[in-house]
């Protein structure tokens, strides 16, 4: 599997669902990322949530010479606070630096956005919408539309791609990806958005039918720990 | 039902509102903020109420309150939080009312951190409000566990008239998890409410809430009562799970989130021939005394695995009484114990690696 991550826009922006699997798909992204284009930046926009964050990776990320950017005092700052730091601003201005926005969960996650705005010029961005049908408020149409409706509206900007990342954590079978992929293709008819990714573990990848609609992405677990 | 991936927070309050939860009264802290911002959302499409207090002593009081009508209610905290919440807690222990408190545990002491702890074993199994009085606690290890246990609190408060306590650590509220709703069949018989302040309509006389009883000879009785109460809960509400147990040179007691990562470093430690058991307590009190005889007589030391500085290991030489020696192994703060530490600790205590 040849993936050509180069297509996507400069700027790509993760949103979704909390628990859509946004922080693993971003994190997997940037790796594989890396190894196409040389200077690599993964923005950790959550400010939402203190837990299972892109940040709790850096020094793996940093390993393979990606910028990793979070709170103002550093990564290992537990503070509760919506706090960003102002070298984000760095990789956005930098037209050399392709960058990944790991963006905090539902449209209050993605609130933090709507200060970048100018950055997100039609055509120079993407932003992909990721999608777990096993998450309760996305399960059906109406539940996909509205939180991408409501992230729409927040950001004020659009999406530009859906990315099918079904799972049940390691109980993920093909069965589970295709289920989350009939939601995608529904929502894609609807929005007119294309399927940019289906994502899921390496050895669900080779389960998949060959004619999918969209790229697939194997990731790792990379945010969560064997022991979970 | 099918599953669904839910974030512990959530799964708490849906499992909640399943068990027939009407009320929850709370004020947010982290890491528990997801299960207060389910409610709001959730509590009033099941025709219940959700409040925002404007504290965690409100909300206690109110939880005080609404159980003292006859209400299935619910609070929920996080350490610092609850110990806020511990004198309206033994007040409920005292006038003998239901409900079922949450607490997802964070580092401490003080306000401490945000990260995931067990630090609060102690204020959780020694009471923290004052008096003679015990909490039924629950300390689920994985999101599956939390939500069949969620309608057992709440049967088992009602049916002891008793606060029962469902701990988590941080990580059990945060992390995510596949999980099914069950249809459960109570295990208790719940009689009426018939103590419950829902108005005489002139027909009986007043019923009475109080904790306060200034004759002592009464107040003593009323200790005893309560105390009965506990022993029938010693009696009937332990629960926990052993693992390996056969041969095993070491036995680890752990709970919660600890218990999961122990369980690999059993498992990685057989590959490498060396033996060792687990007892994970399920009810924190009652403490599993039961559990300590199924440990082989040959056992060379229970070690305690916590994220706390020892808390649990008072009550393993209280269970085990002198028949084997005890270990710890801690982290604390929010720092989460690896597998590979736990199997270091253990090979330390076996004399080296085989």
């Amino acid at each position: 599997m040849t993936l050509d991550l180069k297509k996507d826009k400069r700027i790509r922006i993760i949103i979704g669902h909390y628990g859509s699997g946004k922080t693993e798909f971003a994190v997997n992204y940037a790796l594989a990322l890396k190894k196409e284009m040389p200077k690599v930046a993964l923005c950790d926009l959550d400010i939402v949530n203190p837990y299972f964050r892109s940040r709790e990776k850096a020094s793996l990320l940093e390993t393979d010479g990606i910028t990793v950017i979070s709170g103002a005092f550093g990564h290992q700052t537990n503070l509760d606070l919506p706090m960003l730091s102002p070298s984000i601003l760095a990789p956005l201005q930098d037209d050399e630096s392709q960058v990944i926005l790991d963006v905090g969960g539902d449209a209050v996650g993605a609130r933090v956005l709507a200060r970048y705005t100018a950055y997100f010029k039609p055509g120079e961005y993407d932003m992909f919408c990721v999608i777990n049908a096993y998450r309760e408020q996305t399960q059906d149409l109406m539940g996909v539309i509205s939180h991408i409706k409501n992230i729409e509206d927040t950001v004020g900007v659009k999406v530009t791609g859906l990315i099918n990342n079904t799972h049940l954590l390691r109980e993920t079978s093909a069965e589970d990806v295709m289920k989350g992929q009939a939601l995608a293709v529904e929502v894609s008819k609807k929005l007119n958005i294309p399927i940019r990714y289906v994502s899921t573990l390496e050895k669900v990848t080779h389960q998949l039918p060959s004619d999918i609609e969209g790229d697939v992405f194997a990731i790792k677990m990379i945010m969560r720990e064997d022991w979970m | 039902m099918a599953k669904v991936l839910m974030k512990g927070n959530e799964a708490i309050g849906a499992a909640a509102i399943k068990a027939g939860c009407k009320y929850f009264f709370g004020y947010p802290i982290t890491p528990q903020n997801e299960l207060p911002e389910y409610m709001s959302r959730e509590m009033p499409k099941a025709g219940g109420v959700f409040l925002q207090a404007e504290s965690e002593v409100a909300a206690i009081n109110m939880v005080y309150g609404a159980a003292g009508a006859g209400a299935r209610v619910m609070t929920s905290s996080s350490s610092p939080g609850i110990a806020l919440k511990q004198e309206g807690i033994t007040y409920i222990a005292g006038a003998e009312l239901p409900c079922v408190i949450v607490n997802i545990v964070r580092g401490g002491p003080g306000l401490g951190g945000i990260q995931p702890a067990q630090s609060d074993y102690n204020q959780v199994t020694r009471g923290g409000g004052n008096g003679d009085y015990k909490l039924l606690v629950y300390a689920p290890a994985n999101l599956q566990e939390m939500v069949d246990l969620m309608q057992e609190a709440f049967d088992a408060a009602d049916f002891y008239r008793n606060p029962v306590m469902m701990v988590g650590d941080g990580m059990i509220g945060q992390m995510m998890e596949p999980i099914e709703f069950k249809d459960s069949v109570s295990r208790f018989e719940l009689p009426e409410k018939d103590w419950a302040t829902t108005g005489t309509k002139g027909q009986r006389k007043p019923n009475i809430i109080n904790s306060l009883a200034l004759d002592p000879a009464e107040l003593e009785k009323h200790n005893h009562k309560l105390q009965k109460k506990y022993d029938a809960m010693k009696e009937n509400e332990v629960r926990y799970e052993t693992y390996n147990m056969e041969n095993a040179e070491v036995v680890i007691v752990a709970y919660g989130t600890t218990s999961r990562i122990v369980r690999n470093a059993i498992n990685d430690l057989k590959a490498q021939n060396i033996n060792v058991g687990l007892i994970r307590p399920i009810t924190l009190w009652p403490f599993p005394e039961k559990a300590f005889d199924e440990v082989p007589a040959a056992c060379k030391s229970l070690l305690s695995v916590e994220m706390s500085m020892g808390q649990m290991v008072d009550d393993i030489k209280i269970a085990s009484n002198g028949r084997w020696p005890v270990s710890f192994y801690g982290r604390a703060g929010g720092m989460i114990p690896t597998p590979e530490a736990v199997m270091e600790k253990v090979k330390e205590l076996i004399g080296g690696a085989k």
